[in-house]
């Protein structure tokens, strides 16, 4: 637990010290406001929910998330600290688990920063908070979802455009498994228990609940275990030095 | 405390090592002798835990490194080739960084980087960037990296390589230094170096050892000796261009 909390402070550190934080935060919310307010006609909607704001994030997060997390193995094994890293009496799980939560924890302070949209919803209305939080907690997961698999894909190569790469075609196939013009063509030759099991595949399918204001074990199931899954093929992909 | 039997790592259709043994007691300095690609790394890597050995073993202290990867680790300070080091962090930072993954915290944290900040030279860049230093002092930082826990084994890949005279110099001295507390294993192509600070050389070519004693038991002068039993990776190359 140590190690991993040690290696997380380290890879939050190098977040900040460099660029990258301040460009991700800068760009993640100036979309997350120009898909709320004007793609997604949050004051038209005339309703006090933030359904124009969760309703992208999928989306967003598909090109954003793994751009944050490319970097997390791609440049340790470029950069040749990966044989550092796994010289040291450390598991190369502690290792795992410290990367990943620190990019985690940079996603979750970018969300955070969304705090204005929420705000901006109690003032002009009275929406339901209960349903926020649960869109923020469902967001939250979504992120850790499609991080954990650019950890994955970070980890099998030196090449972080690679990593990048791999990563928006793996979350696309999460996204599109689950989306409706997808599934509707599906209805014309697949049966409807084959549709809902490639649905349930989806990120998008378990989003929904969330967005909704439902915090079912279920979802928050998928959710640790595409996380679980993601960071054991890193294990298997760091295998190989 | 360091003992390799019958070492070997396979890629691909290579043997990149093939069937090394030595054992490496405190108190010696050990000088790895070959040319590019012979195996020098690799043998380190597997010494180190970072490669897995196709077959045979390694024990650093009685702890195998296939089997208990955590406790042989531990005794290990290791110096990777290259020097790689995180560089957007500080020489302070990355110390740090490195004392709290060996499990030293507070007053033993401080008192570590102190030492090896001491002992590698690097008072006047403690506080600028990795990134930013000139590749001698980035070889000491990743040195400095490799003693913060006062190692029982110290693995050194190329520990002089791009660095200047005087720093050579300087290394050479505190290699020799630490070799009477520790169990040294040094990688390198200088001969010199074996005589400056070796208190025995192992020469290995394609992945075999074929000669190993004291810098005299090994014959004078080493580089000849080195020649005579090496075979040069250009050995094919040259003749097929001086038909041409």
């Amino acid at each position: 637990m140590r190690n991993t909390i040690v290696i997380a402070k380290r890879e939050l550190g190098s977040y900040f010290s460099s660029p990258v934080a301040y460009v991700f935060l800068v760009i993640f919310l100036l979309l997350t406001g120009f898909f709320t307010f004007t793609a997604g006609q949050f004051f038209e909607r005339g309703e006090a929910s933030l359904g124009a704001f969760f309703g992208w994030h999928p989306w967003l997060y598909l090109v954003l998330v793994p751009a944050a997390g490319m970097r997390l193995w791609a440049e340790e094994r470029r950069g040749g600290t990966l044989e550092l890293l796994m010289t040291m009496p450390i598991t190369p799980l502690q290792a795992i688990l410290g990367k990943f939560l620190a990019s985690w924890i940079f996603i979750a302070i970018a969300l955070a920063l969304t705090f204005p949209v929420a705000v901006t919803a109690n003032v002009l209305g009275n929406p339901d908070n209960g349903m926020i939080f649960a869109g923020y907690l469902g967001s939250l997961f979504l992120a850790g979802a499609y991080l954990a698999v650019t950890c994955m894909t970070s980890a099998m190569t030196r090449n972080q455009v690679v990593a990048f790469i791999l990563s928006v075609v793996a979350c696309l196939f999460l996204i599109l498994a689950g989306f409706n013009p997808v599934t509707d063509l599906l209805v014309r030759w697949a049966s409807p228990a084959f549709i809902d099991t490639v649905a349930a595949f989806s990120v998008v399918t378990h989003f929904d609940g969330f967005q909704k204001g439902v915090i079912d074990s279920r979802d928050l199931a998928y959710f640790l275990s595409v996380i679980g899954f993601s960071l054991f093929a890193t294990s298997l992909a760091l295998r190989n030095r | 405390m360091i003992r390799i039997d019958n070492l070997v790592k396979v890629f691909g259709a290579k043997r990149a090592v093939d069937g090394i043994s030595f054992n490496v007691e405190r108190g010696e300095v050990v000088g790895f002798l070959g040319p590019n690609g012979s195996g020098k790394s690799t043998t380190m890597r597997m010494i180190t835990g970072y490669y897995a050995p196709t077959g045979g073993r390694v024990s650093v202290g009685g702890h195998d490194v296939v089997e208990a990867p955590l406790e042989a680790k531990r005794l290990i300070g290791y110096l990777p080739e290259n020097a790689a080091a995180y560089t957007d962090m500080t020489v302070r930072g990355f110390l740090e960084f490195a004392a709290e993954l060996r499990g030293l915290s507070g007053g033993a944290k401080r008192k570590a980087v102190a030492r090896a900040v001491e002992q590698c030279f690097l008072s006047s860049v403690l506080h600028q960037s990795i990134d930013t230093l000139s590749k001698g002092y980035r070889h000491r930082t990743c040195l400095a990296q490799a003693l913060i826990h006062d190692p029982e084994v110290l693995v050194l890949d190329e520990p002089t390589d791009g660095l200047d005279p005087n720093q050579k110099h300087e290394v050479r001295n505190l290699i020799k230094e630490l070799g009477r507390t520790k169990a040294v294993v040094f990688s390198t192509h200088i001969l010199e170096e074996v005589d400056a600070s070796c208190t025995r050389a192992i020469i290995i070519d394609r992945g075999r050892i074929v000669a190993q004693g004291t810098p005299d038991e090994l014959g004078r002068p080493l580089e000849e000796v080195f020649r005579r039993l090496t075979i040069p990776d250009t050995g094919i190359a040259i003749p097929d261009t001086v038909k041409k």
